[in-house]
C-alpha cells in the first residue's frame, strides 16, 4: 500500500495570543506543533503499513520551519518526508493549497491512499482535504471515525453523515479525513527520535508542480477568498454570580427560583 | 425575474425531511437577495418524489423557486454522485450565490463543488452580509473559534456553508408564491464505492435540547451518568459530555459538546465536573444560561457561568434532585 498524509504545521492553539485592537494574530506567542487531528491520520496510515506492507508518505505545504512537523512525522512512522515550500505558494487559500498539494501526490507516486484530518486548528475549514480529491478526481470519505476493515484492495471506513453513521467501503485510490476518534497517536521512542533527526526532508518547489499549475494557479495569485479583516470576538461577558463552598444550600435554593422564572422547570 | 441573477441554497435531504438548517438559510438567503436583487431558489436532490406540500414549504419560507431533482441512488450520503449531479445543474451563469448547510454532509460535499467550478468557499459561517460593493461577506470563526475572519471571493458564484442554528427560521408565509420544478435524472453509478449501509441513527440529539446537563472528568463512571440524566428529565433536558469522556469510552461521542464535538445553545447549560478547556467553551459558551459546579474555583468554565457553584457535584446533583424534583 502506498499511503500519503498530508499533515499542516500549525501555532499551539492553547498559547497564541490574539491582538484585540489591532485584529491579529500574534505568531510569535507560540509555538507550533503538528495539527492534531493530522497525527490520528499518520497513525492509521503507519497501521495500515504495518498490516498490509508498503510505504508512508508525508507532505507538507508551509514555509521552511515546517520541516520539524516533518522529522517530528518521520519520528512517527513516516517513511519519507516532503515539504512544499516556495515564496509563490504563499497566501494560500484551501482551493489552491490542494490545487497543490494534489499536483504533488501525482508527481510523487502512485498513492492508493491519501489520508488528511478532519480539520485544521488554525484554519478550521475542512476543505482542504476534499477538494485535493476533487483535483485528483477521486472518491473522499469524510468525517471517518473508525476503519473497520482494509487489505489489498478494498478499505471499510464508518463515516458520521446525515446525521446517522454510514458503513462505506471503497476501492482505490481514495482519500479520508479522519476524526480524533479514529485512535490514539502513539508516542515516538527515543530511538524512533534520533532516527528521524537523520531523515531528509526532501524539498519541493514550484518547479516540482509547474508542468500542472500555471504561476497563476497557486498561493495568493490562486486563492479566489481573501481575509479582509480580522475581528477578535468580544468575550462574551457574563456576570458571574459565585457560591462559594458554605454557600450550596443557597445556591440550589436560588436557582429553583431563577429556573421557574425561566419557565424551565416541569409543571 | 427569469433575468435575475440567483442565490441558490442547496438544501440536504435525509432522513426523510428537508434538513432544518434549510429554513435557516432561506431566512438569511431572502435577506441577502433582496438586498443584492437576486432571486432565491432551492436546489434539492433525494431518491423519491418528495411531495408537493414539504417543497411548498420551501417557497412559504421564502424560496422563489424550487428545483428538485430525482435518482434512486440519492437515498444515501455519496458525496461523489450528489457533486456530479448538482454540477450538471448549476448554470454557473446566472449564479451569484451558494449557500449550502454546514452538515457534515453540506461540509464534506461543498469543497468538491466549489473546486469543480475553481470558485472561492468558505466554511462554516456565522454570518453574511452584502457589502458596499454588492459582494458577499463572508464571517467565519477560525483559529480554533478565536477569532472572527472577514472573507471575499474574487470569484462567482461565491459560497458558503452556513452553520447550522445560527439564524433563525425563517418566517412561514403561505401567500408567497413560487415555482416547482421536479426531473428525474439518469446516473453513472460510482464504482469507487462498493457498498453503503446505515448502520445507526444518532440517536442522540444533542443540538436541539433545551437544556443540556453536561458531565467531565468529574464524573467517575458510567454509572454516575445515571444521576445526570435524572436531573436531566427533570428538565426535559439531554445528557453531554467533554471529550475526556467520550476518550476513556465512558459515553458516545454523538454527545460530545465542542470543537471538535457539536456545538450547542440551549437555554440552560449545566456544566458539572468540567474545567471549562477552549474547546469546550466553543461548544456551549453561546448558551442563554450556564450554570457550573466545580470544586475547583479556579477553574476557567466559572468565568463563562453566570451561576458558578464551588462545590462537589456528588453531593449537589442528588441535592438538586430532590429539590428540582415535582413532588
Ligand atoms: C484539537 C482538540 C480538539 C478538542 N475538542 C474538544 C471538544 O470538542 N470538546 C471537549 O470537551 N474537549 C475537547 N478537547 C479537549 C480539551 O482541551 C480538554 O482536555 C477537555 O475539555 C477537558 O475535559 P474535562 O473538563 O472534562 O476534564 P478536566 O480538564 O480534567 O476537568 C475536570 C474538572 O472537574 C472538576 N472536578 C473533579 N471532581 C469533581 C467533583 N467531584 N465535583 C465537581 N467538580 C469536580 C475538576 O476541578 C476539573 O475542573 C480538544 C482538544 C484538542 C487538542
Ligand atoms: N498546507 C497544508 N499542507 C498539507 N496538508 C494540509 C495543509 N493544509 C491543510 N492540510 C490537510 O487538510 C486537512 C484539513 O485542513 P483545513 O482544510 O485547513 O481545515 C488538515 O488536517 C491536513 O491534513
Amino acid at each position: 500500500m502506498q499511503i500519503l498524509v498530508l499533515i499542516k504545521q500549525v501555532p499551539e492553539m492553547e498559547k497564541v495570543q490574539f491582538d484585540a485592537e489591532k485584529g491579529r494574530i500574534d505568531r510569535k506567542s507560540a509555538g507550533v506543533e503538528v495539527n492534531p487531528f493530522d497525527l490520528n491520520a499518520l497513525e492509521a496510515a503507519v497501521k495500515i503499513r504495518e498490516k498490509l506492507g508498503g510505504s508512508v508518505t508525508a507532505l507538507t505545504m508551509g514555509p521552511k520551519r515546517a520541516e520539524s512537523a516533518l522529522k517530528e512525522a518521520a519520528a512517527r512512522g513516516a517513511d519519507r518526508v516532503f515539504l512544499l515550500t516556495d515564496k509563490n505558494f504563499a497566501g494560500a487559500d484551501t482551493i489552491s493549497t490542494s490545487a497543490v498539494l494534489s499536483a504533488a501526490a501525482r508527481k510523487l507516486g502512485d498513492f492508493d491512499l491519501i489520508i488528511a484530518g478532519e480539520m485544521s486548528v488554525d484554519g478550521d475549514t475542512a476543505q482542504v482535504g476534499p477538494q485535493t480529491a476533487q483535483f485528483l478526481e477521486i472518491n473522499h470519505a469524510a468525517y471517518v471515525s473508525e476503519i473497520t476493515s482494509v487489505s489489498e484492495n478494498e478499505i471499510t471506513v464508518n463515516t458520521s453523515l446525515w446525521e446517522a453513521n454510514y458503513s462505506k467501503t471503497f476501492n482505490y485510490p481514495l482519500l479520508l479525513t479522519v476524526t480524533k476518534d479514529l485512535n490514539s497517536p502513539r508516542l515516538p521512542s527515543f530511538k524512533d527520535k534520533m532516527k528521524a533527526r537523520k531523515i531528509e526532508v526532501e524539498k519541493l518547489d514550484y518547479e516540482a508542480v509547474k508542468n500542472q499549475l500555471q504561476v497563476k494557479e497557486v498561493g495568493f495569485k490562486g486563492s479566489p477568498t481573501w481575509v479582509e479583516n480580522i475581528v477578535v470576538p468580544q468575550k462574551i461577558e457574563r456576570e458571574t454570580k459565585v457560591y462559594n463552598k458554605n454557600e450550596t444550600e443557597k445556591a440550589i435554593a436560588d436557582l429553583k427560583e431563577i429556573l421557574a422564572a425561566k419557565n424551565l422547570m416541569e409543571a | 425575474m427569469a433575468d435575475k441573477n440567483k442565490l441558490l441554497i442547496i438544501a440536504e435531504y435525509s432522513q426523510n425531511r428537508i434538513h432544518p438548517v434549510v429554513f435557516e438559510l432561506l431566512n438569511k438567503g431572502r435577506k441577502l437577495a433582496d438586498k443584492a436583487d437576486l432571486s432565491l431558489s432551492v436546489l434539492i436532490a433525494a431518491a423519491d418524489n418528495i411531495e408537493n406540500k414539504e417543497l411548498n414549504e420551501l417557497i412559504y419560507h421564502g424560496a422563489d423557486e424550487v428545483q428538485l431533482i430525482v435518482n434512486k441512488n440519492f437515498s444515501y450520503p455519496d458525496e461523489y454522485l450528489f457533486k456530479k449531479a448538482i454540477l450538471n445543474f448549476l448554470d454557473s451563469k446566472q449564479l451569484e450565490i451558494i449557500l449550502i448547510g454546514a452538515t457534515h454532509f453540506g461540509r464534506s460535499l461543498a469543497p468538491g463543488l466549489a473546486a469543480a467550478m475553481k470558485t472561492g468557499l468558505t466554511a462554516d459561517c456565522t454570518e453574511l452580509e452584502i457589502a458596499e460593493d454588492g459582494s458577499l461577506l463572508q464571517i467565519r470563526p477560525a483559529f480554533s473559534e478565536n477569532i472572527l475572519a472577514h472573507i471575499k471571493s474574487n470569484t462567482r458564484p461565491q459560497m458558503a456553508t452556513v452553520r447550522y442554528q445560527e439564524f433563525t427560521r425563517a418566517v412561514r408565509d403561505e401567500s408567497r408564491k413560487g415555482k416547482i420544478s421536479i426531473e428525474k435524472i439518469t446516473l453513472k453509478e460510482n464504482k469507487s464505492l462498493k457498498k453503503v449501509e446505515k448502520i445507526s441513527d444518532q440517536k442522540i440529539n444533542i443540538t436541539e435540547a433545551e437544556v443540556v446537563v453536561a458531565g467531565g472528568s468529574g464524573v467517575k463512571t458510567r454509572e454516575d451518568f445515571k444521576m445526570l440524566q435524572e436531573l436531566a428529565d427533570i428538565f426535559n433536558g439531554v445528557v453531554a459530555v467533554s471529550r475526556d469522556i467520550v476518550d476513556k469510552g465512558l459515553m458516545p461521542r454523538e454527545s460530545q459538546v465542542g470543537y471538535s464535538g457539536q456545538r450547542v445553545k440551549p437555554k440552560l447549560y449545566f456544566a458539572f465536573g468540567i474545567s471549562g478547556a477552549p474547546q469546550h467553551l466553543a461548544g456551549m459558551k453561546e448558551s442563554e444560561t450556564i450554570i457550573a459546579v466545580n470544586t475547583d474555583p479556579s477553574a476557567p468554565i466559572f468565568k463563562a457561568a453566570d451561576y458558578a457553584i464551588e462545590g462537589d457535584l456528588y453531593e449537589i446533583i442528588p441535592e438538586m434532585i430532590k429539590k428540582y424534583k415535582k413532588s
